[in-house]
């Protein structure tokens, strides 16, 4: 609940843009010192959210503060306390990089040589001294990630809107965005990001708010929302039926819970909870002692189709245009990688990943759209609409 | 006004955010935010000064294609077209080709706009501090300065091929204190319809349409005299032949008054009027475009 402490104010705010309602109603807070992950599709209000906490557009209803200042009546005092790096970065390529931190610091007031004491500082926090007097548009995508970053840092801000700081990122530079927002909240930085990828709330946010068609339908700590939909798990199937009880008492002490059994018969899953690698090893080594033949062995960990087809009965798809909330029903699940799932975002140029999901995770959620039924879900709520 | 020691020390005791607890943040007086505003078009304007002068297309805009349309009609239309000043058509023609250059000048601004707007570095400005207006106005400044190269080079040029300027140097000076004006009046449309449109590829096709029957339909190159009688109504009431003539007025001198069938003052009373009401109408659309952007 709101707090004195509570940096970020949010109240049953609304936005509309014509006919479509992106934000109908959000709540939630952020206190001092905190990240908060807005984790939602394509068109699920996040960006919206982002613009009115950042003074760019008026809510059409509730409230929204930032340290205390009405977002609407006080943007004045907003700007001056917070920093933004919007869903595209906002580099000017003719510029250098140098150049443009120390012209966003200018523009932040500050002296000139305090400018440009802070552009070299950030030049070398994010590992940009070797480029920082060349063009940016001759950086890579992750470079402008992380010069877009910095120009959202130079003013020092006690709070920071990250709009999917990664999307679009291959998965090297996605872990390296993910070092630096780590080191910055290790800082103290409030922080609000938003992500379309379960793994990067779970690695960054403390809090997660989870956002569909402009409502908040979940919110809590990344652990109790993989709680919901049921963590990581370890697939397998086992070859023989006749061994399937063997392996199945083989690999139960691992398995928070009872591993499932699929309803073909042949396919067991171990809950891993949000030990997933270790599980694994765990496994191969028991079936091995119990000498069960098996195929298809695999981590699955969970994405944000997963939590949404927890939470609502239906994945993780872009919001009707329309706002009318009519949804498609979808066959099968899938991982919602980020090459998937990412829209083309960020400058010209940047090559949009083709890699894996989840950069760091060890077994790609690729393994899913074979498995027709996963513990997790709890599927099998009405559509509703 | 930086928020003491965030970066030094992790601050995470309660420290209760309500305006009262955070110093300086009561609205700066207002010689501060002046001071403040001028800094950021300053800042602004050296910034597009520099993509500028790194755009070798935007070069070639602003010198190589001007001193082309000079050269082009000095010696293709020149020997053709008869005009009532002294000195031939190359007097005639320099301050035309300037009031025409004040024109086209205003393309960058409205694609500069538009290719801001689309590229998404507008969001990071408008969250911070920086003054709203100084955006626009550094923009503004920054073309209007463009526009005095590109006026300085065809002078030269002019100069080379014949062009005087006969009315002193005052009158010199004042005729690029105009075309500035002109330039900047011109530029404020352009604001608008970039800021509006906010599509680079749709201000490069239609950006300019709006420039070319104004800048020909007047009495930029030919005498409106020259023109069909149904066209003449229309160019000799609007603005760039009202400019151009008061520029030409104030490049030759008086002698020309005549020719251009209007005094020295009520040329240039006129023209500054056209400027005073193209800026109060545009700047206020245009600021508007801005915050809806
Ligand atoms: N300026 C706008 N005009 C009209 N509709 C908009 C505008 N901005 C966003 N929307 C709509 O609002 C909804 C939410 O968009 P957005 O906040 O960008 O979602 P997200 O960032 O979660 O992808 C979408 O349906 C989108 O089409
Ligand atoms: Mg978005």
């Amino acid at each position: 609940m709101a707090t004195d402490a509570d940096v970020i104010e949010v109240r049953g705010l609304k936005k509309s843009f014509g006919p479509v309602q992106a934000l109908r109603g959000v709540d939630f807070s952020v206190p001092e010192g905190r990240v908060l992950g807005l984790l939602g599709p394509n068109g699920a209000g996040k960006t919206t959210a982002v613009r009115v906490l950042t003074t760019l557009l008026l809510p059409s209803g509730g409230r929204a503060t930032v340290c205390g200042y009405d977002v609407a009546r006080h943007p004045g005092a907003v700007r001056r306390l917070i920093g933004l790096a919007g869903q595209a970065t906002a580099i000017t390529p003719e510029l250098t990089g140098r150049e443009n931190l120390e012209i966003s610091g200018r523009l932040y007031h500050l002296g000139r040589s305090v400018a440009r004491r802070r552009a070299a500082e950030l030049l070398g926090r994010f590992d940009l001294v070797d480029a920082a007097d060349r063009q940016a548009k001759t950086y890579s995508g992750g470079m402008l990630r992380r010069l877009d970053l910095a120009a959202s840092l130079i003013g020092q801000p006690r709070v920071l809107f990250l709009d999917e700081p990664t999307t679009g990122l291959d998965p090297r530079s996605r872990l390296g965005m993910w070092a630096i927002i780590k080191d910055l909240v290790a800082q103290g930085t409030t922080l609000l990001l938003t992500t379309q990828y379960l793994d990067e709330a779970d690695e960054l946010a403390d809090e997660v708010v989870v956002v569909d068609r402009g409502q908040v339908i979940a919110a809590g700590s990344p652990d109790t929302l993989k709680d919901r939909v049921g963590g990581d798990v370890v697939e397998f199937t086992v070859t023989e039926r006749r061994q399937l009880e063997v392996a199945v008492s083989a690999v139960a002490p691992l398995s928070q819970g009872p591993p499932s059994v699929g309803s073909e018969g042949l396919r067991v899953q171990v809950h891993a909870a949000d030990r997933g690698s270790a599980v694994l090893v765990d496994v191969v080594r028991a079936l091995d002692a119990a000498q069960v033949a098996t195929t298809g062995l695999a981590l699955r960990r969970p994405s944000l189709d997963d939590v949404f087809l927890s939470l609502t009965g239906h994945g993780a798809e872009e919001a009707a245009s329309d706002g009318a909330g009519r949804r498609r029903s979808r066959p099968a699940r899938r991982g919602a990688g980020p090459a998937e799932a990412a829209e083309p975002a960020g400058p010209a140029g940047v090559a949009r990943a083709s890699g894996p999901a989840g950069a760091g995770t060890t077994v790609t959620s690729g393994t899913t759209a074979a498995s027709g039924t996963t513990a997790a879900s709890g599927t099998t709520g009405p559509e509703e609409g | 006004m930086a928020v003491s020691g965030r970066s030094v020390a992790p601050e995470l005791t309660v420290r209760a955010p309500g305006g009262a607890s955070l110093p300086g943040l009561s609205t700066p007086p207002l010689a501060q935010r002046l001071g403040w505003a001028l800094s950021d078009t300053l800042v602004l304007t050296k910034r597009n000064l520099i993509v500028w002068a790194r755009v070798p297309a935007y070069i070639f805009f602003t010198v190589v294609q001007p001193v082309m349309f000079t050269l082009l009609f000095r010696y293709v239309f020149g020997g053709a077209i008869r005009v009532p000043v002294p000195g031939g058509y190359v007097n005639y023609l320099i301050p035309g080709v300037i009031g025409q250059t004040a024109g086209f000048a205003s393309f960058s601004t409205a694609i500069g706009f538009a290719r801001e707007l689309q590229r998404g570095g507008i969001d990071r400005i408008r969250s911070m501090p920086t003054a709203r207006w100084a955006f626009l106005a550094g923009r503004l400044i920054a073309d209007v300065l463009r526009l005095l190269v590109t006026v300085a080079v065809m002078v030269g040029v002019g100069y080379a091929v014949g062009f005087r300027f006969s009315g002193g140097a005052g009158y010199a000076v004042a005729m690029v204190g105009l075309a500035a004006l002109f330039g900047l009046a011109i530029c404020s449309v352009s604001a608008f319809i970039g800021l509006a449109v906010k599509d680079e590829e749709s201000v490069q096709a239609f950006g300019l349409v709006w420039v070319f029957p104004l800048t020909f339909v007047s009495s930029a190159f030919v005498p409106v005299r020259a023109m069909p009688s149904w066209l003449q109504g229309f160019a000799n009431r609007q603005p760039f032949s009202e400019v151009i003539d008061a520029l030409r007025i104030l490049a030759l001198g008086h002698p020309v008054q005549a020719a251009v069938g209007q005094s020295l003052a009520s040329a240039t009373w006129q023209s500054l009027a056209w400027v005073a009401g193209i800026l109060a109408v545009f700047t206020p659309l245009a600021t508007r475009a801005y915050k809806r952007a």
